[in-house]
C-alpha cells in the first residue's frame, strides 16, 4: 500500500486543511503584475510556470466560473502528438513530453496513461496522408506507424474492421497516444501556482479590458477594477468574445463539440481509437466508462446544449466499430464550445494591444497543449515579449501573412 | 416472504401464471408482472449487487429503477437494472462486479481497507517512484468498472419512429392524468408517456391522505378515461429520456426509440424521494418508503421480518399503515421530527399498536450474523441540531422505509433551461425558470397532496391550451388554487458516526466525511466537490446525492444551500442501450448503376468515399497485368470507364454566367455555348478546394462537375455564396441523376460512331473541349470531348436509368475495335503520365494555385472570384514548395505516396502520386519541392520506406505525350 494512504489511514482526523490542494477564496487585490483571464488548464499552467521558473508571483488567475471548468472538464482528454505540419508535431510533442513527467512534478496523480492511439484509415487518400504523417512523425522522434490490419486486429481485437461498409485499409498507430484524468491537471497546476503564491480567483468573471494609448492596463471585473502590468487571455470558447472587448477581432468561428459516456464496464480496450471516415472516436477510462467522441456540430454557435440528430449519427458509428457496444448504455452527453481556426492550429502570442498576450484558438485540441502552452506563454511574459521558437509559428498575424500552418486532415476525426 | 393479491395488493402481479429465471445460477420462480427485482425479493434475496468501489452488498433502494443497487447482468447485456427487467422465462441473470461469488466477494477487502482509501485518494498515491502509475493503472482498471460486457454480441437492429403531438404529458400520475385528460377534452391531441407498464402512478401504491380504496378508485376512473380517450395517445412502458430543443423528445418504448416533435410539453415527472444518512443505510433491506409502497401494492410481496419506518414527513406513516394494512409486522416508526404536522397521524400509530419514537433517528443499522441483510437498527435520540444523543432501544427487523423528503425530478426541466432554487422554510429544490412551452405539475412542482396534484396538473394542462390558442371546455376553463404547504422534507436528515459508511451517494460509496473532506481540501464549488469525489456521477446521476451533497457542501462552506447548488443535469435520464439510439445503422453505400455489370465483368471493387468502384478488372492474383492490359488498351485500342461518381451541378438562370464567373477562378461570361471549360475552386483562403469541368449548354444554363469526393461541399458552398449573392438563378445536385462515362482511346471515335451518334464526331466538327448533345446508340447524351487521361475521348453523360444500356450498346461495338472496361488504378497511372493533377491528391488543405502550376486557369481579366484576393497576395510573395514531376530508373526503390522529400536533413515536401509506368518503364511522380529545385533535371531526395534514399530526377510533366498530339486526333 501507498505510503500517502497509510498515513491518512492511521491518523484519526487527517489534517487536510494544513495541505489543501487549493486555497481558500481571498479579497482581489487592486494591481498584479499579471493578470491571467481564464482559469482553466491553460490558464492555470501559464500561472505556474510563471511562478516556477521566472519567479513571477504577483500573478491573479481570474475565473467567471469554477476552475477548470470550461473545455478542461469537457474535453476528452486525448494527448498524442501525431500532426502533420512540423510546426505542429514539434510543439505538441513538447507537450508529452511534460505531460509525462506532470504527476511527479506536481506531487499530484494526474494518472497520465499512455495508451496508444490508433487512427484508423478507410480510403487510399487517407493512407498516404497517414504515411506522411507518420514520416513526418519519425522525422521529429516521434513514435509513429504506419499499420495494416493485421496488426490492428492483434491491438484492438474487438475491433470490427469493416464498419459501416468502409473497410480498414490501414491505421496510423501512434505508441505515444495517451489520456489522462483531464480535471487533475488543472488542479495539479492550480495547487503548484498557488502553492508559490499566484491567487486563483473563481467566480470573478472578466467584463472588460482596459486599454490607454494602445496598451492595456488592467481588467474590469464582477468584483471590481484591477490594474495590470500584463494581461492574457485563455478563454477557450470565448476568445473571440473576450478579444472583442479588448478591440481586436480574432479569426476564430465558435462550434460546439459534444462527447458521451457510457455507463462503466470491466475493461477490454486499451488503446485509443478513432475512424477518420466514421468520425469518431472510442477510449475506455480508467473508471470502465467508454468516451465517444466526434465531430463538431455542424453550425456556429455559442451554446453547449446537447442534441439528439448528432448522438445517433455518433453513436450508430460507434456500434459500427465495435458492435458489441449495441448492448452497452449511455449514461451522459454534453458538450463544449471550440474555437476553431481556419488551419486548425491556435494562436499564441502577441497581440495588436501592448502587453496583452494571446492564448486562443484551441479548437479540440487544447487539453493536449497545456503543459507546452503555458510554459511558453510564461516565457512570453517573462521576456517582456520575446516570442518561444516553438510557438512563433502560431502567431496572429499568420493569417495575414499567409503562413498558415494547416492541420485540417491530422485534426478532423480525433481530437 | 408471502404473496398477497387482492385488490389493493399485488395488482400487477398475476399469480396464476409463474414465470422461472435465474439469478447466479439459482432457479428464482416468481409471477407474471414481476420484475427480476421483485421476484428476488419475494423469494427473500436481498443481496443483488455489489457497490463500485468498496464491493458491499447491495439490495434494492427504490424499487423504480431510480438507483444503480440493482444493476445486474445476462449473458448479452451488462449494466441492466432488475427492478425494471420484467421477470420473463428463461431469462439467465447474473450479478456483476465481484470477485469469487455474489455472497463472497474477495473485492470486499476494499471496503475494510476503506480508511486508507479516503476520498480522491487516487490522485495522492500510485505515481512514486515516477512511472509506478502504469503498474497501478490496470490495477486500478479491473477494479472499476461494473459489468462485462459480452465482446461477441452482434449489434442490434432496432427501429425508430416519428412522432407528434399538441402536448406530451410525461407521466401518467395523478398530474398527468389530469392534465393529459383536460387538454384532450378540449381537443388538442395529446401524447401521454409513463415510465411503468401501467398508468396510475403513485395512485397504484401510496394512500396519499385518504385510505388506499380511495385513492385506487379514483385511479381507476381516471385511467380508464384516458385510455379510451381517442385525442390521447398513450406510451406506457415509455421512457421520455430528454428534453432537445423545441420540445424535441426522445422516448425509450421498449426496444424502439420515438422521436417526438411536441408543441408543449407538461412534466408531471414526479420526484425522486431521499434517504436518511445514516451508518450502513445501504444494507439490503434498507429502502425508500416508496419502495416498500411499491412493493406491497404492485408486487404483493410481504415482508416476514419485522419492519421499521424511519420518518421525515407524514407521508412515511402512510407507508406504515399501508404496510400494516397488507400484513407486514410494522415493529415502529421512527421519526427524525419531534412531532407530526398532523398530529392524527401519530394517534393513529398508537391505534395501530406500533411503537413510536419521535425526535428519534437510526444512528446504525446492523447486519445479521449470518447473511448481508439489515437485522437491526439502533434507534437514538436527536439533539437540537441535528445532533445525536443517546440510544434508546435496538429493534430487530429485516426491513427499514425511510423518507428524508423529496427532490423533484428535475432532469427534463433543466435539460430544458429550468433552474432549481432551494426554499429555505420547505428546505426542499423548487424548479423555475421554465422554457416557453414547458409546465410542471405534481410533485416535480412541489405540490404533494393528492386534489392539489390533480387540480396542478389541470392548470398545467390549462396553460399548455393557452399557449395553444386553445379554449379549454367551459366547466374546466377557470384556473384552480393550487397552495401546496405540505412540509415533505427534512432539513437534516444526518447523522453523522465516527466510524462512517453513512452514505450521501450509494452509486460511488460517498460517505458524509467524503463530501466533507472534498471541501477541506479546497475543492468547494459543488462542481469541484463532484469531480473531486465524484459524487453524483454514478448511474443514477446524483437522484439522490444531489439535495444531501448541496446541504452537506453549503454547510461545510459557510453559504446557504441555494449558492450552493446542484451540478448539471445532462442527457439522457436513464441510462439509454446504444443499440436504441443507433437504430439501424444508416450508412450508406453507393453504387453506380453499372455496378453488378462490373462485378459481372470481373472487377475488383474499391471504396471511394461512400462509392464503391472497379480498382481494375480482373483476377487479384494478376493485378499488374490487368492494370497495364487495360491501359493498354487505352493508349492502343479503346477503352471505357464508368465516371458516373463525378458530381454533376446544374445552374440555370440569368445570372448563372455571372455566378460562374465569382465561384470559379476562369472566365466563364465569355465562354461560347457548347464549349468547355476547366473550373478551379479556391476557398477564401486562396487554396484549391476542387476542380471539374465546366459545360455552357445555353446562355443561361452551364453544367459543372465536381470531384466525386468534393461535390457535396462544392454545392453546399454555392448554395451558401448564393445566399449572400441572391443572384438569380437555381442550383441542383444532379450527381444521382446523371451518370458518365468516358470512352477514351486512338479508337473511341470509331466505337460510338459504330454504335450510332446522331453527331459528327470529327475533330473538325467536334474539337477538344467541345460539348454537344448527342444521340448515341439512341440515348440521349451529353457528350464533352475531354483529355483526362491523355488520349483521343469523350465523357457521355446519360439519365443514370439509361446507363446500362449505353455501356452494353457501346461494349458490344467496342468489341470488333478491341475495347476494354478499365479502372480506377488504370485511369490513376494514364492521367498521371499526362501530368494531370487529381485535387485531393495533388492537392492539400494549403496548396495555392501556383504551386501546381494553375496559374493560367486563373483568369486576371475579371474583378473578383472567391479566394481571388489571397491568391493575389499569395502570387507576390515567394512560393514556399511547389509541385513537380519527378522520375526514377525502375531498379529504385519506389517511393510511396506520403512519403517526405528531404532537402539539407529538413522536410521540404511530400510525394503525392506515384506509379511505376509500363508505358514509360520509368518510376513517375509528383511531389512537393523547395521551390529552388522545381527545375528540370535536378535531384530530389525522397526518403521511402525504412529510410531508404531514393535520388529522383525532377522532369517536366506531362510525361507521356508532351505535345499534346494524341488528345487532339
Amino acid at each position: 500500500m501507498p505510503l500517502g494512504l497509510l498515513k491518512y489511514g492511521l491518523s484519526q482526523d487527517f489534517p487536510f486543511e494544513k495541505d489543501p490542494d487549493l486555497p481558500l477564496p481571498t479579497d482581489l487585490k487592486r494591481q498584479y503584475d499579471v493578470v491571467i483571464i481564464g482559469g482553466g488548464g491553460h490558464g492555470v499552467a501559464t500561472a505556474y510556470y510563471l511562478a516556477k521558473y521566472h519567479g513571477i508571483t504577483n500573478v491573479a488567475v481570474l475565473e467567471k466560473g469554477y476552475l477548470g471548468g470550461g473545455n478542461t472538464a469537457r474535453n476528452t482528454a486525448v494527448i498524442r502528438s501525431n500532426y502533420l505540419t512540423p510546426e505542429g508535431v514539434k510543439f505538441y510533442s513538447e507537450s508529452v513530453k511534460l505531460y509525462e513527467n506532470l504527476s511527479n512534478e506536481f506531487n499530484f496523480n494526474i494518472m497520465y496513461s499512455r495508451r496508444g492511439q490508433l487512427t484508423l484509415a478507410h480510403t487510399d487518400a487517407t493512407v498516404c496522408a497517414f504515411r506522411q504523417r507518420a514520416e513526418v512523425n519519425k522525422h521529429f522522434g516521434g513514435r509513429t506507424e504506419l499499420i495494416d490490419p493485421t496488426d490492428i486486429a492483434q491491438l484492438v481485437p474487438t475491433l470490427n474492421l469493416n464498419p459501416a461498409n468502409l473497410p480498414v485499409l490501414a491505421g496510423l498507430w501512434h505508441k505515444d497516444g495517451a489520456t489522462a484524468r483531464h480535471d487533475a491537471v488543472a488542479w495539479g497546476y492550480a495547487r503548484g501556482a498557488t502553492q508559490r503564491g499566484v491567487e486563483l480567483h473563481q467566480l470573478t468573471e472578466v467584463t472588460d479590458v482596459l486599454v490607454s494609448n494602445g496598451r492595456v492596463t488592467g481588467v474590469k471585473t464582477t468584483r471590481g477594477g484591477i490594474d495590470a502590468g500584463v494581461v492574457i487571455q485563455a478563454v477557450a470558447g470565448h476568445s473571440a468574445l473576450l478579444a472583442q472587448k479588448a478591440g481586436f477581432p480574432l479569426p476564430i468561428v465558435a462550434y460546439p463539440l459534444q462527447a458521451m459516456v457510457t455507463l462503466p464496464v470491466k475493461p477490454f480496450l486499451t488503446p485509443l481509437v478513432s475512424s477518420s471516415a466514421l468520425h469518431c472516436y472510442i477510449q475506455q477510462t480508467s473508471r470502465g466508462e467508454m468516451v465517444i467522441g466526434g465531430g463538431s456540430d455542424p453550425y456556429p454557435l455559442y451554446n453547449s446544449r446537447a442534441s439528439l440528430p448528432l448522438k445517433e449519427n455518433l453513436i450508430s458509428s460507434a456500434v459500427e466499430m465495435f458492435p458489441f457496444l449495441s448492448e452497452m448504455r449511455l449514461l451522459r452527453q454534453w458538450a463544449g464550445i471550440t474555437d476553431m481556426t481556419s488551419d486548425y492550429s491556435p494562436i499564441m502570442g502577441l497581440s495588436p494591444l501592448e502587453n496583452y498576450y494571446i492564448d486562443a484558438g484551441w479548437g479540440t485540441w487544447g487539453f493536449k497543449a497545456t503543459p507546452i502552452c503555458g510554459k511558453t506563454m510564461a516565457e512570453l511574459v517573462a521576456t517582456g515579449g520575446k516570442v518561444p521558437e516553438l510557438i512563433q509559428p502560431f502567431e496572429l498575424a499568420r493569417f495575414d501573412r499567409f503562413k498558415q500552418v494547416n492541420e485540417m486532415g491530422a485534426t478532423a476525426a480525433s481530437h | 416472504m408471502k404473496r398477497l393479491k387482492n385488490a389493493h395488493f399485488g395488482q400487477w402481479i398475476d399469480p396464476s401464471q409463474t414465470v422461472q429465471f435465474t439469478f447466479e445460477g439459482e432457479l428464482i420462480r416468481g409471477l407474471e408482472g414481476d420484475t427480476v427485482a421483485s421476484a428476488l425479493l419475494a423469494n427473500d434475496q436481498w443481496l443483488q449487487s455489489r457497490s463500485f468501489k468498496y464491493h458491499r452488498p447491495r439490495g434494492p433502494l427504490t424499487l423504480s429503477g431510480h438507483d444503480a443497487n440493482t444493476l445486474v447482468q445476462t449473458p448479452t447485456t451488462p449494466n441492466l437494472l432488475a427492478d425494471r427487467l420484467p421477470a420473463e422465462d428463461h431469462l439467465t441473470v447474473t450479478a456483476q462486479n465481484y470477485t469469487g461469488s455474489l455472497h463472497f466477494d474477495l473485492s470486499r477487502l476494499l471496503d475494510w481497507c476503506g480508511r486508507f482509501l479516503p476520498v480522491g485518494f487516487y490522485y495522492k498515491a500510485f505515481f512514486k517512484p515516477r512511472g509506478i502509475w502504469a503498474w497501478w493503472e490496470p490495477i486500478v482498471r479491473k477494479a472499476a468498472g461494473l459489468g462485462s460486457s459480452n465482446l461477441s454480441v452482434k449489434a442490434a437492429y432496432n427501429d425508430k419512429t416519428y412522432a407528434f403531438a399538441d402536448v406530451a404529458v410525461i407521466g401518467a400520475g395523478p398530474a398527468g392524468l389530469n392534465a393529459a385528460l383536460l387538454a384532450a377534452n378540449a381537443g388538442a391531441q395529446v401524447t401521454l408517456v409513463e415510465q411503468e407498464p401501467h398508468l396510475g402512478g403513485s395512485m397504484n401504491y401510496h394512500a396519499f391522505a385518504g385510505d388506499c380504496e380511495t385513492t385506487k378508485s379514483a385511479r381507476d376512473i381516471l385511467v380508464a378515461a384516458v385510455e379510451t380517450h381517442e385525442n390521447i395517445d398513450v406510451l406506457s412502458s415509455s421512457t421520455c429520456n430528454a428534453w432537445f430543443g423545441d420540445h424535441y423528445l426522445p422516448i425509450i418504448q421498449k426496444s424502439r426509440l420515438i422521436k417526438l416533435r411536441a408543441k408543449q410539453t407538461i412534466l408531471t415527472t414526479g420526484s425522486s424521494e431521499q434517504h436518511v444518512v445514516f451508518r450502513n443505510n445501504d444494507l439490503p433491506g434498507v429502502v425508500m418508503c416508496s419502495a416498500l409502497d411499491r412493493l406491497m401494492r404492485l408486487y404483493g410481496v410481504v415482508p416476514s421480518a419485522p419492519v421499521v419506518v424511519l420518518a421525515g414527513n407524514d407521508l412515511a406513516y402512510r407507508t406504515a399503515f399501508s404496510g400494516q394494512d397488507g400484513g407486514a409486522n410494522v415493529a415502529a416508526i421512527v421519526d427524525l421530527r419531534t412531532t407530526c404536522n398532523n398530529t392524527a397521524l401519530s394517534d393513529e400509530a398508537k391505534r395501530r399498536n406500533i411503537a413510536l419514537f419521535q425526535g428519534c433517528g437510526i444512528y446504525e443499522a446492523k447486519k445479521g450474523l449470518f447473511n448481508h441483510g439489515l437485522s437491526q437498527v439502533d434507534v437514538h435520540k436527536l439533539a437540537e441540531r441535528g445532533e445525536v444523543a443517546e440510544k434508546l432501544v435496538s429493534i430487530d427487523c429485516g426491513l427499514l422505509a425511510m423518507s428524508a423528503g423529496f427532490m423533484p425530478s428535475y432532469q427534463l426541466a433543466c435539460q430544458a433551461g429550468a433552474v432549481l432554487s432551494y426554499d429555505d422554510s420547505k428546505s426542499q429544490f423548487k424548479l423555475s425558470n421554465l422554457p416557453q412551452g414547458m409546465h410542471l405539475a405534481g410533485s416535480v412542482n412541489s405540490v404533494f397532496s393528492l386534489d392539489l396534484v390533480e387540480a396542478d396538473g389541470r392548470n398545467a394542462a390549462r396553460q399548455a391550451l393557452s399557449n395553444l390558442g386553445v379554449a379549454p371546455e367551459s366547466e374546466t376553463a377557470s384556473a384552480e388554487d393550487v397552495n401546496c404547504t405540505e412540509q415533505v422534507n427534512h432539513p437534516w436528515p444526518f447523522l453523522k458516526h465516527p466510524k462512517g459508511r453513512e452514505f450521501v451517494d450509494f452509486d460511488e460509496d460517498l460517505q458524509i466525511k467524503d463530501i466533507i473532506n472534498a471541501t477541506r481540501m479546497g475543492y468547494r464549488d459543488i462542481q469541484l466537490v463532484k469531480r473531486f469525489s465524484t459524487v453524483g456521477m454514478g448511474p443514477s446521476q446524483g437522484r439522490h446525492s444531489a439535495l444531501p451533497t448541496a446541504r452537506l457542501v453549503a454547510k461545510t462552506t459557510d453559504r446557504t444551500v441555494h449558492e450552493t447548488g446542484v451540478t448539471t443535469a445532462r442527457p439522457p435520464l436513464m441510462p439509454e442501450p446504444l443499440g436504441l439510439l443507433a437504430g439501424r445503422r444508416f450508412h450508406p453505400l453507393r453504387r453506380t448503376p453499372l455496378h453488378h455489370r462490373h462485378l459481372a465483368l470481373g472487377a475488383q471493387m474499391m471504396p471511394a468515399g461512400s462509392w464503391q468502384r472497379p480498382a481494375y478488372f480482373g483476377d487479384p492474383k494478376q493485378r499488374t497485368a490487368c492494370v497495364q492490359a487495360e491501359v493498354t488498351a487505352v493508349r492502343r485500342g479503346v477503352g471505357i470507364i464508368d465516371v458516373s461518381t463525378l458530381g454533376g451541378i446544374e445552374l440555370r438562370g440569368p445570372d448563372a454566367p455571372e455566378f460562374m464567373n465569382r465561384l470559379y477562378t476562369f472566365g466563364f461570361v465569355k465562354q461560347p455555348i457548347g464549349k468547355t471549360r476547366y473550373a478551379v475552386l479556391t476557398n477564401e483562403q486562396g487554396v484549391v478546394a476542387d476542380d471539374g469541368v465546366a459545360a455552357r449548354l445555353g446562355e443561361h444554363h452551364y453544367y459543372v462537375t465536381a470531384t466525386s469526393s468534393g461535390v457535396d461541399r462544392v454545392y453546399r458552398d454555392m448554395l451558401r455564396w448564393n445566399a449572400q449573392w441572391r443572384l438569380d438563378l437555381d442550383i441542383a445536385n444532379v450527381t444521382s441523376a446523371f451518370s458518365a462515362i468516358n470512352v477514351a482511346g486512338p479508337l473511341s471515335r470509331q466505337v460510338i460512331e459504330s454504335a450510332g451518334c446522331s453527331v459528327d464526331l470529327s475533330t473538325e466538327h467536334f474539337p477538344y473541349l467541345a460539348y454537344q448533345e448527342a444521340s448515341v446508340a439512341g440515348i440521349p447524351a451529353r457528350m464533352m470531348r475531354v483529355g483526362f487521361v491523355g488520349e483521343l475521348g469523350y465523357e457521355l453523360h446519360v439519365p443514370s436509368p439509361l446507363m446500362g444500356e449505353l455501356w452494353d450498346r457501346l461494349l458490344t461495338s467496342g468489341e470488333a475495335h478491341g475495347i476494354r472496361p478499365f479502372g480506377i488504378e488504370a485511369q490513376r497511372l494514364l492521367r498521371l503520365e499526362k501530368g494531370h493533377i487529381i485535387v485531393g491528391q495533388d492537392t492539400d488543405g494549403m496548396t495555392q494555385p501556383d504551386e501546381v502550376s494553375l496559374r493560367w486557369a486563373i483568369s486576371s481579366k475579371k474583378p473578383f472570384f472567391v479566394g481571388s484576393k489571397s491568391v493575389d497576395i499569395l502570387s507576390k510573395s515567394p512560393l514556399k514548395r511547389q509541385l513537380v514531376g519527378f522520375e526514377l530508373d525502375a531498379t529504385s526503390p519506389q517511393p510511396k505516396e506520403g512519403h517526405l522529400v528531404i532537402r539539407n536533413g529538413d522536410i521540404v515536401g511530400s510525394v503525392t502520386s506515384c506509379e511505376y509506368s509500363p508505358t514509360l518503364k520509368k518510376i513517375i511522380g509528383l511531389a512537393y519541392v523547395h521551390p529552388e529545385d522545381a527545375v528540370s533535371g535536378t535531384t530530389v531526395v525522397i526518403r521511402t520506406d525504412d529510410a531508404v534514399h531514393a535520388h529522383a530526377q525532377v522532369v517536366e510533366t506531362p510525361f507521356y505525350d508532351p505535345d499534346n498530339l494524341r488528345q487532339a486526333l
